[in-house]
């Protein structure tokens, strides 16, 4: 007779990050292993904790707003478009259309912003290197917009509590000829950047189409990728909800479930688009529902140009208790000189009372929740972030899948720390 | 919207009746106010009876309503706020709880009506000081390792109680009390008149 020991094998601990290139930023987690298998995930996080909200309380409602963009600092304007919404519920002003169809095109635009850099980086997570290229070179033209907009390529602050910070201009900057490109190579660089921003806008949208096929004809059939992501990380409907789900990690469960349907802002309800789900909720359905969504937002883009074009008119409201009166009226009227001295000052101040505004933001549902008590700074601004939920529901995603496996669910969730922690 | 906010309204007041203790409803948003007893069975019938169908909590905050008296709270300090979202009914509402106690304000755990309150508890207990009840995991989530005082409370100054430097001869990361001055530019001001169109 044979007797075989097996020897007693104890789960154990092992630490993941804060500085590990799937981490996405500085996210810890502790996790406990039985051999290659994940028992129990723990996140520490907080490593990025700015005190955002505590920040804002000390600030003037219009100081808060770059802010904002720091919060989700892949895409931008979304994070300021729920703040300014919130404060203008609180004010009850109206924001011209032509505000509101701006916004939703750079709503769009950041949306795209987004889910090239969500594509890049899962697909560098999980062990394809090319996509991550291609969605950066797509990524330049769109921080290109945004610098046309509004003089900075990241953190814009262009949405006011009103409308928006300026019109769109009618030239795009230009790359000047240096010691290292001749003239002619300028030229080429130059050629979609002769007209205004919208003929720039409208010459990416008619590429952008054949951009994603190029990534789909690298990820959707490709079998590494398939045998990474299919059936990792399925997360019924039901729980979905329950576990706070929202955006494309609610949808690639099959709910049907956009904010821009559901309870249209600005000018989304005269917008055709359609709102993509998934079946199986797993990774590789959050993956062709993300997908689905920038074509959906390309479309978007185009109607909000055709509209922008022939329906010039202001931008931001003229109510001037709230919005900065224009330069020249500022020179030489005595009222908005006052009117401007006390907003950059003072600021505006917003009645007593409490809202909540959220917007589809490319990861789910934002919201800001603000008290006031009628002074010039909120009592308090509470964020809801959309990530905050996805990552406390990793530990359940995980359970039972193979270390390699959490780098993906990581990559399918979309995590930015900033406005995780806050 | 408007008729669904007076179909919302009604089903919440024939259903709960004497338990709210205040309604509010403005720009399109209902407020509640909760009694601390029975509030998780009220949330449980929120969430689970068809005509409220609140299955999804979107977020759970902590308020320090210390300089900030209003009459729906009753002199008390800490609250709890809770936004619920039906995605049936495409409803939304507010919550709202009070603790009895402010030096030590106690709530009970919503882990188990929605799962993913375990968090947002962690995180206001983390930065209001406020004790969940039953919870699970009641750690600290956004502020490091060690961190004392919770630092979202109105009576926390905000640059904070202690500054962290590298000691030379001691070799490490030491803590001190803050050496600044907190610098506030624009004065927080309430203005009764003038307020926007005023």
């Amino acid at each position: 007779m044979r007797v075989f020991i097996v020897a007693e094998i104890k789960n154990y601990t092992m630490n993941f990050g804060p500085q590990h290139p799937a981490a996405h930023g500085v996210l810890r987690l502790v996790l406990e292993m039985d051999g290659e298998v994940i028992q129990r995930v723990d996140p520490h996080i907080g490593l990025l904790h700015r005190a955002t909200e505590k920040l804002a309380e000390n600030r003037t409602y219009l100081q808060s707003v770059p802010y904002m963009d720091r919060l989700d600092y892949v895409s931008m304007m979304m994070n300021e478009h729920a703040y300014v919404m919130t404060i203008e519920k609180l004010l009850q002003i109206k924001v011209p259309i032509r505000a509101q169809y701006i916004r939703v095109l750079f709503d769009e635009i950041t949306r795209i912003l987004n889910h090239l850099l969500w594509l890049g980086a899962h697909a560098l997570d999980v062990g394809a290197m090319t996509v991550f290229l291609y969605a950066f070179r797509e990524r330049e033209d769109l921080f290109d917009c945004y610098e046309a907009v509004s003089g900075a390529r990241m953190h814009a602050a262009y949405y006011r509590p009103g409308g928006v910070y300026r019109d769109l201009p009618s030239s795009m900057p230009q790359f000047q000829p240096s010691k290292k490109q001749s003239s002619s190579e300028i030229n080429k660089l130059n050629k979609n950047r002769t007209g205004s921003l919208l003929d720039f806008i409208e010459d990416f949208a008619k590429r952008f189409p054949t951009y994603v096929d190029e990534y789909e004809t690298l990820l959707t059939d490709n079998r590494i990728w398939k045998q990474r992501t299919v059936g990792i990380g399925v997360v019924d409907p039901d729980r979905a909800v329950a576990l706070g789900m929202t955006g494309p990690m609610l949808r690639g469960s099959g709910v049907e479930w956009d904010l821009r349907k559901k309870q249209p802002y600005e000018t989304y309800s005269e917008l055709d688009f359609k709102i993509p789900i998934g079946k199986e909720g797993d990774c590789y359905d959050r993956y062709l529902v993300r997908m689905e969504e920038m074509r959906e937002s390309n479309k978007i883009i185009k109607q909000c140009i055709d509209w922008l074009r022939e329906n010039p008119g202001p931008v931001i409201s003229n109510d001037n208790k709230v919005t900065p009166p224009s330069r020249s009226e500022m020179k030489e009227d005595m009222e908005s000189m006052i009117h401007h001295f006390k907003l950059f000052t003072e600021g505006f101040h917003i009645p007593k009372g409490e809202a909540y505004a959220a917007v589809e933001h490319p990861k789910g549902e934002f919201g800001t929740y603000i008290i006031s008590d009628g002074a010039n700074k909120p009592y308090r601004l509470k964020i809801r972030a959309p990530g905050f939920p996805h990552l406390a529901a990793i530990n359940e995603m995980t359970k039972g899948h193979m270390l390699s496996d959490l780098v993906a669910i990581i990559g399918t969730q979309d995590i930015v720390f900033g406005e995780i922690d806050r | 919207m408007t008729q669904s906010i007076k179909k919302q309204t009604q089903s919440l007041k024939s259903f709960f009746k004497k338990k709210i203790l205040s309604f509010d409803e403005d720009k399109g948003e209902i407020t509640i106010t909760f009694d601390q007893k029975n509030i998780i069975e009220s949330l449980k019938s929120l969430r689970d009876r068809s005509e409220f169908d609140f299955k999804q909590l979107i977020d759970l905050c902590g308020v320090d309503y210390q300089d900030f008296k209003t009459a729906a709270q009753d002199e008390k300090r800490f609250c709890v706020v809770y936004h619920l979202l039906s995605l049936r009914n495409n409803q939304r509402l507010r919550v709202k709880v009070f603790a009895d106690d402010d030096e030590f304000p106690i709530f009970p755990t919503m882990t188990e009506v929605w799962p993913n309150a375990d968090w947002y508890e962690r995180e206001a207990f983390d930065l209001f000081g406020l004790m969940f009840i039953d919870h699970p995991d009641l750690r600290r989530l956004l502020t490091d390792y060690g961190f004392v005082g919770h630092p979202f409370r109105k009576d926390f100054p905000m640059i904070g109680k202690v500054e962290v430097r590298y000691d030379p001869t001691l070799k490490r990361v030491i803590y001190e009390p803050v050496s600044i001055d907190e610098r506030n530019n624009v004065p927080r001001l309430i203005r009764d008149e003038g307020i926007h169109r005023g």
